[in-house]
């Protein structure tokens, strides 16, 4: 296939095909970051920005290291969320951007449909590095790589997202491209942090995870968040860990080979037992190295869609 | 795309590969420091049965690497329709070592340059030399090869083909026209 | 000064200083002015009863003068003024200031509508003897719900005793959770805080019973929901003196079309299902929705284009208020023309307790002459509110203005 877009906004709206067309041009870029020079001259003399509202430091870590192991040049803006009331628009923000002749945007915003709004108003690439709750494309894009890497697909594939799904851009965005691609998805949690009518989205809801664990091929533990601000109902912290706390007791329970992944950072005793985030069935770091491929492909992919050349002509 | 011309069949592919061969062990006096890098797509299966020549003549495994320039091309920018990256596998060193590039066709030059860039980011070879089954000319680039099977004299509107048994189904090389 | 409206087959119109003086066929009187109305409707003057015109203290957004320009071109003659102005239309003060402006500025009739709390903070109530006497016709704190029951019975008491109706926006804000769209499956897809339904619905049922225990009249706001169509149907057939209304969003517009992000599909209530555009429908047919108003509720361009969850919720929808009803509701036969005169021109008056204005000799001229067949496509440059904030930008409307006589002037010539 020819890659046609200019924006990676999510995975809701690419087919199967695209999501496998990166893929397989990630697995092509793994072996840039094994070279001793690691960098290739593809995107010589553009410039990546970096634009992020939400402290990460993971994420743009990421793509700024995908960026220049591409030969890009990377700007880093990080914007402070409290300053945004008096400061400049998104938009103008975006606008000016582009108008240092910035060729990818890569936006991190707290409100989810922020790179849409982004999008509609700027010729140059944007790519989302996460959106409130609504989509972390290329979270899930390294997941399914990772996956795939591992256990050598996705069709088929019993794969358990656990945690709060509600307030989780990881977990829409596997959604998406897990079931896209054929797998079965299963999100489990206590009922409160399950937003409306997901089943609609074509997984299983579960708040059994001891049941749940015994098919499933891997785990997506998603970082738990006790310390949040609003009034969102939350179940208690131990709580939690007793039911849905990933352990070698739950691992017990499990496929002998199951794997264990985790967006990062980990909260060591609270989501996650420290013997597993660093046992055998944890692919956490690899998910990490992963990131960086699945990223050059998609920053290499949007500079190159039809869309953007067809906006900057020759 | 009316065929012109067959210029090579596959006696004639097989021949120019074992001549190639022979040159190579002559230039690099044996092929105990040789290594082959071949340009995807059809470079990389002429460089494995350069390998295998070069096996049959002098009994030394050559090792056989592949390139996938497609991140190094210089009209990216300009590309008409999406560049497909593919995996480059080359899992040995080159430091020090008699790299020969194999590629099918020799034409503008401008392949060759973004593979001579590649390769350096892969250590500091001792040679690089090129090998092409096929040099029609019009080099846009001060680049000429070691080896060539055969110099066919072309004219721009004019088109090669190479077809190999791995990815055509037969050996073939010939003339089109646009 | 002569004006006679020409109607081919069906009666014309004579016009002499404002006032309809004939009605008859083929009226062959010099005039002054002809207009040739054949294959046009003619409506009376649209009443619009939820209108939110700003000033005072947002001129930025709206101003009576703007906002009634805008109506004109809607064929909007009256309208009603909801009081969330800056201040609130809560005290004599702020009434006598927005009446003067009404009278220097408005371009239509203007009703208004006073808060039925101080500040519309829901705690205490406004002196409602004296803002009716002022020229209040109604109550109400749109916008916000009165969470305390005892001071919503002290107002449908009140208003009783004042015969005015009592205009609720049904919203339990605890429910609605910060909410920025219909809490469901776009919900969850869009990543975005949901509106439930209880949240409208559980309000209108509370509200129904308390002006139902005290007798008074109430009227429910821009219902959006299947449950409280239900409840309000349930309501009337027990012989509660409910009326309600909805807007042309909630019959023409679902929450999927808000899968862009667009902002100028957010208001609040939030757009819902397809089953309640349905539940809508069949509302306004079966006669369960009395009225359709725009809820016209201007935003600056600063407001709306930033972030969905930061952007202000509601939309304009005055000039688009007929255009939309024909293109959902007449067209596909939802309505018959006269139904949709109930609903536009007639009820609204009912409502407030106000004569209805209606085409026939020795009336006032206050109608509107509209092209049913002729389309238009809303452009934000043909938009004459301040604000831009239109749901149905770009899209393609049936039933064009030509003409609309406002008090027995010939306002607007389309």
């Amino acid at each position: 296939m020819e890659w046609q877009r200019k924006d990676l906004l999510g995975l809701e709206e690419l087919s199967a095909e695209e999501i496998e067309f990166i893929l397989e041009t990630a697995a092509s870029f793994k072996e840039v970051s094994t070279r001793e020079i690691k960098k290739v001259p593809a995107l010589r003399g553009k410039t990546v920005v970096n634009l992020f509202y939400e402290p990460s430091t993971r994420t743009r870590v990421s793509f700024e290291v995908a960026a220049k192991r591409l030969s890009a040049d990377v700007i880093n803006i990080a914007v402070e969320t409290s300053s945004v009331k008096k400061g400049e628009t998104l938009i103008d923000t975006g606008k000016n951007i582009e108008a240092l002749k910035a060729d990818i945007v890569v936006i991190r915003h707290g409100s989810s449909g922020a790179p849409n709004i982004l999008s509609r108003n700027l010729n140059i690439s944007v790519v989302n590095g996460g959106d409130g709750w609504h989509e972390h494309p290329t979270q899930a894009l390294l997941d399914m790589f990772t996956l795939k890497e591992k256990l050598g697909r996705i069709k088929g594939l019993d794969v358990c997202i656990v945690g709060d799904i509600a307030h989780s851009r990881v977990a829409r965005s596997n959604i998406w491209g897990l079931t896209k691609l054929g797998a079965k998805v299963t999100v489990c949690a206590p009922a409160m942090l399950i937003p409306a009518e997901i089943e609609k989205l074509g997984v299983l809801v579960s708040d059994d995870l001891d049941k749940v664990i015994r098919n499933a091929d891997a785990v997506n533990v998603l970082r738990m968040q006790f310390e949040r601000d609003n009034q969102e109902a939350f179940p208690k912290q131990l709580e939690y860990f007793q039911k849905f706390g990933i352990t070698e007791e739950k691992l017990a329970l499990a496929k002998k080979d199951i794997i264990i992944m985790h967006p990062g950072p980990i909260n060591r005793g609270i989501e996650i037992s420290s013997e597993v985030a660093d046992g055998k069935n944890s692919v956490i770091l690899e998910q990490v190295t992963n990131g960086i491929a699945v990223r050059m492909a998609v920053l290499f992919l949007v500079s190159q869609g039809k869309e953007y050349q067809d906006a900057h002509p020759h | 795309m009316p065929e012109k011309a067959k210029i090579l069949d596959k006696e004639a592919i097989q021949r120019s590969l074992t001549r190639i061969a022979h040159e190579v062990i002559e230039k690099n006096k044996g092929a105990g420091n040789l290594c082959l890098i071949g340009i995807r797509t059809r470079g990389a299966f002429l460089a494995q049965r350069l390998s295998e020549c070069i096996k049959h003549i002098d009994n030394i495994d050559v090792p056989v690497g592949i390139l996938d320039i497609t991140l190094y091309r210089d009209d990216l920018a300009l590309a008409k329709s999406q560049p497909i990256v593919r995996k480059t596998e080359i899992n040995f060193g080159l430091e020090g070592k008699d790299v020969v590039l194999v590629d099918d066709v020799l034409y503008t030059g401008r392949t060759i340059r973004s593979a001579l860039d590649a390769l350096i980011d892969f250590g500091r070879p001792k040679t690089i030399q090129l090998a092409v089954l096929v040099d029609r000319g019009h080099r846009e680039l001060p680049i000429r090869a070691d080896y060539v099977g055969k110099n066919i004299p072309t004219a721009k509107n004019e088109k090669i083909e190479v077809r190999l048994l791995e990815s055509e189904g037969k050996d073939e090389v010939v003339l089109t026209e646009d | 000064m002569r004006i006679l409206i020409k109607r081919g087959q069906e009666l014309d119109i004579l016009i002499e200083d404002g006032l309809i003086i004939r009605i008859s066929s083929n009226i062959t009187d010099k005039a002054d002015e002809i207009i040739n109305a054949e294959g046009y409707i003619i409506l009376p003057g649209i009443f619009d009863m939820h209108v939110h015109l700003r000033e005072p203290g947002r001129e930025d957004k709206e101003t009576v003068a703007s906002g009634t320009s805008a109506a004109l071109r809607g064929g909007v003659t009256s309208l009603l003024a909801m009081p969330n102005t800056i201040p609130a239309i809560d005290n004599l003060e702020s009434i006598n200031l927005l009446s003067r402006i009404i009278k220097e500025t408005a371009n239509t009739d203007v009703f208004i509508a006073a808060a039925i709390t101080k500040g519309r903070l829901g705690k205490e109530l406004v002196d409602m003897e004296a803002l009716v006497k002022t020229g209040a016709v109604a109550f109400t704190d749109d916008g916000s719900s009165v969470d305390d029951e005892e001071v919503l019975r002290q107002a449908f008491v009140k208003a009783k005793s004042l015969n005015v109706p009592v205009i609720c926006h049904c919203e339990d804000k605890i429910l609605s959770n910060n909410g920025a769209v219909n809490l469901g499956i776009i919900s969850t897809k869009l990543g975005l805080r949901g509106i439930s339904r209880e949240s409208e619905y559980l309000r209108v049922k509370r509200d129904i019973e308390l002006a139902q225990n005290e007798g008074a009249t109430i009227h429910i706001a821009h219902v959006s929901c299947k449950e409280s169509v239900e409840i309000i149907a349930q309501a009337k057939k027990s012989g509660v003196k409910v009326t309600c209304e909805t807007a042309p969003h909630y019959f023409s517009l679902s929450e999927e079309d808000l899968c862009s992000y667009d902002t100028n599909m957010k208001m609040n209530p939030p757009l819902r299902s397809k089953t309640d555009i349905e539940a809508i429908k069949n509302g306004l047919k079966d006669g369960t929705i009395d009225v359709i108003a725009s809820d016209h509720a201007p935003h600056t361009q600063n407001e709306k284009d930033i972030e969905f969850d930061r952007a202000e919720f509601g939309v304009i929808g005055l000039q688009t208020l007929l255009s939309v009803s024909i293109s959902e509701l007449v067209v596909p036969g939802v309505l018959s023309w006269e139904q949709l005169a109930q609903k536009l021109c007639y009820n609204p008056f009912k409502i407030i307790n106000k004569p209805k204005r209606g085409i026939e000799e020795g009336s006032v001229a206050d109608l509107v002459i509209v092209d049913p067949g002729a389309e238009w496509k809303v452009d934000k440059k043909d938009l004459v509110s301040k604000s831009k904030n239109s749901s149905f930008l770009g899209k393609t409307l049936k039933g064009v203005v030509k003409y609309v006589f406002c008090n027995g002037e010939l306002k607007y010539k389309g």
